[in-house]
């Protein structure tokens, strides 16, 4: 109900503000499918900072457009297209895959429109293929591996067990993992994408008898190893880490006991102590009657950078170089506490180990450990802007 | 050893459940000459019904009682209204209209339940695991798996080869039209083959809930495998699906557990892990080529 009203409240307030001509932003992002609900925490958190100044962002009336990528790199291309050419959006964001990311973000910041990643944030665009236009709000893809990486040798684990999917994406994150790691390596598994029973592997890892197990499977892939992981009785005896993925709430829901006590890397987490995050953490709450998840804070904070540069240039987007050193430096309260942009415009950024733990309202995380402080992704030396 | 042991466990665990979804889409496949593509859907519409009674009664067997006649049910009701009338129409009909369901059933999953994906664990009394030989430790729930999949190959092989219905079964996969002639009512009897393979397929889903995230398109990973054992097995053939499910089920599981250590011995390690987890995944598709070469209509085929 709440839902419907913010909505009718918005339309009217957009109605109502189409005479002063507010800012377009086009938003694409991952709707649809099963991981549907990605984009969907992003839209949430996005629009969330929007109705919080009712209509505006620093002030400045915009319009915030949405559609749907299915998660099909073509489908992305056409929206941006759409965007760009049709409505004149300067500003895009949203986008929840690196595939995705990969075949739009490239060929729009080249043609001078501003992409703000809320999710995002692969090798390539960090590194060499950096762009002015392009800006990543949540952290570089490989960020929550590299935290858990430090944390499981400082935590005294002589040697691991490494698993992911078999695509880009997968020895993304474990290169991740073991560019921190100091230990043994006992086997590093890549089993096929979307693969749904582990048991073959997991009875490999018992075997190997290796002190801990770093894995890092998006959506039900990760669901269905740490059901299978508990089942198989291991989760009491060899401890498992992952990065943040596997363990939002909406995921922890339906692993349910199987996670408890899992350590996982993050950058942020609801109890970070800091004034905007005790807002943000409320106010979404009352908005949408579930917890925000980390998809949630990463699009609100991006439409918070948006708003605190629009704010310095009185919503003028003539001359977009302004614009763009006024995101850069990022001059807003964003939910994470500290928050700057490193020479590749990436964050730099305190990077946490959480563990999941069980409240009333649910399974969720509890900060335990700022592992890295103003950490700098690795690919930020061979950027040349 | 001992792990070679368990591996072959965990495969046999995987052939059973591949069996019972391909026992119900052979049969389809076999008697009724219809592709079916939302098989997969029945295994979700089961799953996600176990969930869903599972979580409001607190009692799992309540939940697979409630699963097993919502997926029969919603699959003779496919049948009556959409497959009826695709029975005289070309494969490549069938495969559009029953690839629609698919979306169709994903989308209906995500209105009625949303996108979360759905809570289901071992029952109390399954959950932990025995030491079958001394160092062997097994999760219980497997093994109850696997028992539940034998048993369900005997009733059906009894089925089959005892009773009236398993007569006519049998005789309208070899010649439908000699056997509507005989009197037998075949639209009946089409239907009711449709809601036993759906049956089998809600029973598959609402066992592997507990061992996998129940979501929207879950069926679909699991429908490939089907119909590599199917094709394997031979097309219409109830001994050939379960030859087939646990062929698959152990190469797929073998060439995943074992090829990485084989490969080791030859390779360095970062090269071994990653041609292992290429070859492992193609395992199965190189074996289904193999026995196509050797028997071009699979091991048992029913029309021979």
């Amino acid at each position: 109900m709440k839902k419907i009203v913010m909505t009718a409240f918005f339309l009217l307030i957009t109605t109502q503000l189409c005479a002063a001509e507010p800012v377009k932003i086009g938003m694409i992002t991952t709707l649809s499918t099963k991981a549907g609900y990605l984009g969907e925490d992003i839209r949430d958190g996005f629009t969330l900072a929007i109705a919080l100044e009712e209509g505006r962002l620093g002030g400045i009336p915009v319009e915030l457009m949405v559609e749907d990528d299915g998660r099909k790199p073509e489908k992305g291309k056409q929206i941006a297209e759409r965007y760009i050419k049709k409505d004149k959006a300067k500003i895009l964001t949203g986008i929840v895959f690196s595939n995705v990311a990969m075949a739009v973000v490239p060929k729009v910041v080249r043609e001078g429109t501003v992409y703000l990643s809320t999710n995002a944030a692969p090798s390539k665009l960090a590194g060499k293929g950096c762009n002015p236009n392009y800006f990543s709000v949540s952290y570089q893809n490989d960020n929550l591996d590299e935290v858990v990486g430090q944390y499981v040798t400082e935590a005294g684990h002589k040697s691991v067990y490494l698993i992911a999917p078999n695509y880009p994406a997968g020895k993304d994150h474990l290169a991740g993992f073991k560019r921190y790691y100091k230990g043994e390596i006992k086997g590093e598994v890549y089993t096929k994408l979307g693969q749904s029973d582990y048991a073959a592997e997991i009875a490999a890892l018992r075997a190997a008898k290796p002190e801990a197990v770093f894995f890092f499977l998006p959506g039900g892939m990760g669901i269905n190893f740490l059901k299978q992981y508990a089942q198989a009785g291991l989760n009491k005896e060899i401890p498992v880490y992952g990065p943040a993925f596997s363990f939002d709430e909406r995921i922890l829901k339906a692993v349910g006991p199987a996670a408890m006590g899992v350590k996982n890397g993050s950058q942020w987490t609801h109890d970070l102590d800091n004034p905007a995050n005790v807002q943000f953490v409320k106010a979404y709450q009352e908005a949408y009657g579930r917890m925000p998840t980390l998809y949630a804070a990463q699009g609100y904070d991006t439409a918070r950078l948006i708003g605190s540069a629009l704010k310095a240039v009185n919503g003028e987007l003539g001359d977009l170089s302004l614009f763009k050193a006024a995101l850069k430096k990022a001059d807003f309260e964003s939910v994470r506490g500290n928050f700057s942009f490193g020479s590749n415009q990436h964050p730099v950024q305190d990077v946490y180990i959480r563990e999941v733990i069980k409240t009333e309202g649910g399974y969720t995380n509890k900060t335990v450990k700022k592992v890295f402080m103003d950490h700098v992704d690795a690919y930020a030396s061979e950027c040349t802007m | 050893m001992l792990l070679v042991v368990e591996q072959f466990l965990n495969g046999l665990q995987l052939g059973i459940t591949l069996f019972l979804m391909s026992a119900g889409l052979t049969l389809v496949f076999g008697i009724m000459q219809v592709i079916n593509l939302a098989h997969g859907s029945f295994y979700m519409i089961g799953a996600y019904v176990c969930a869903t009674v599972t979580a409001a009664t607190g009692s799992f067997l309540l939940g697979l009682l409630a699963a097993l006649p919502a997926a029969a049910l919603c699959g003779m009701v496919v049948e009556f209204i959409v497959l009826r009338r695709l029975y005289k129409r070309e494969h490549l009909d069938q495969v559009l209209a029953t690839f629609g369901l698919i979306m169709f059933f994903n989308e209906l999953t995500r209105i009625i339940w949303g996108r979360q994906p759905l809570y289901l664990d071992v029952p109390v009394w399954l959950s932990g695991s025995v030491e079958l030989l001394p160092g062997l430790i097994y999760p219980v729930y497997r093994l109850a798996v696997i028992c539940v999949g034998l048993g369900v190959a005997l009733l059906l092989w009894l089925m089959f080869a005892k009773t009236r219905l398993g007569m006519q079964i049998r005789a309208g996969a070899s010649n439908r039209d000699m056997v509507a002639a005989l009197g037998v009512n075949i639209k009946l009897l089409y239907t009711l083959v449709f809601g036993i393979g759906t049956l089998l397929a809600g029973l598959a889903g609402s066992m592997a809930g507990p061992i996998l995230a129940v979501e929207s398109g879950m069926g679909e990973s699991i429908l490939i495998l089907t119909f590599v054992v199917i094709v394997i097995g031979g097309i219409g053939s109830i001994r050939g699906a379960v030859a087939g499910a646990l062929l698959v089920g152990l190469v797929d599981t073998l060439g995943r557990a074992f090829l990485p250590t084989l490969f080791r011995l030859a390779f360095d390690s970062a090269t071994a892990d990653a041609a292992a987890a290429s070859l492992a995944s193609m395992a199965i598709y190189i074996l289904m080529a193999a026995i196509l070469v050797w028997k071009p209509k699979g091991l048992f085929p029913a029309h021979s």
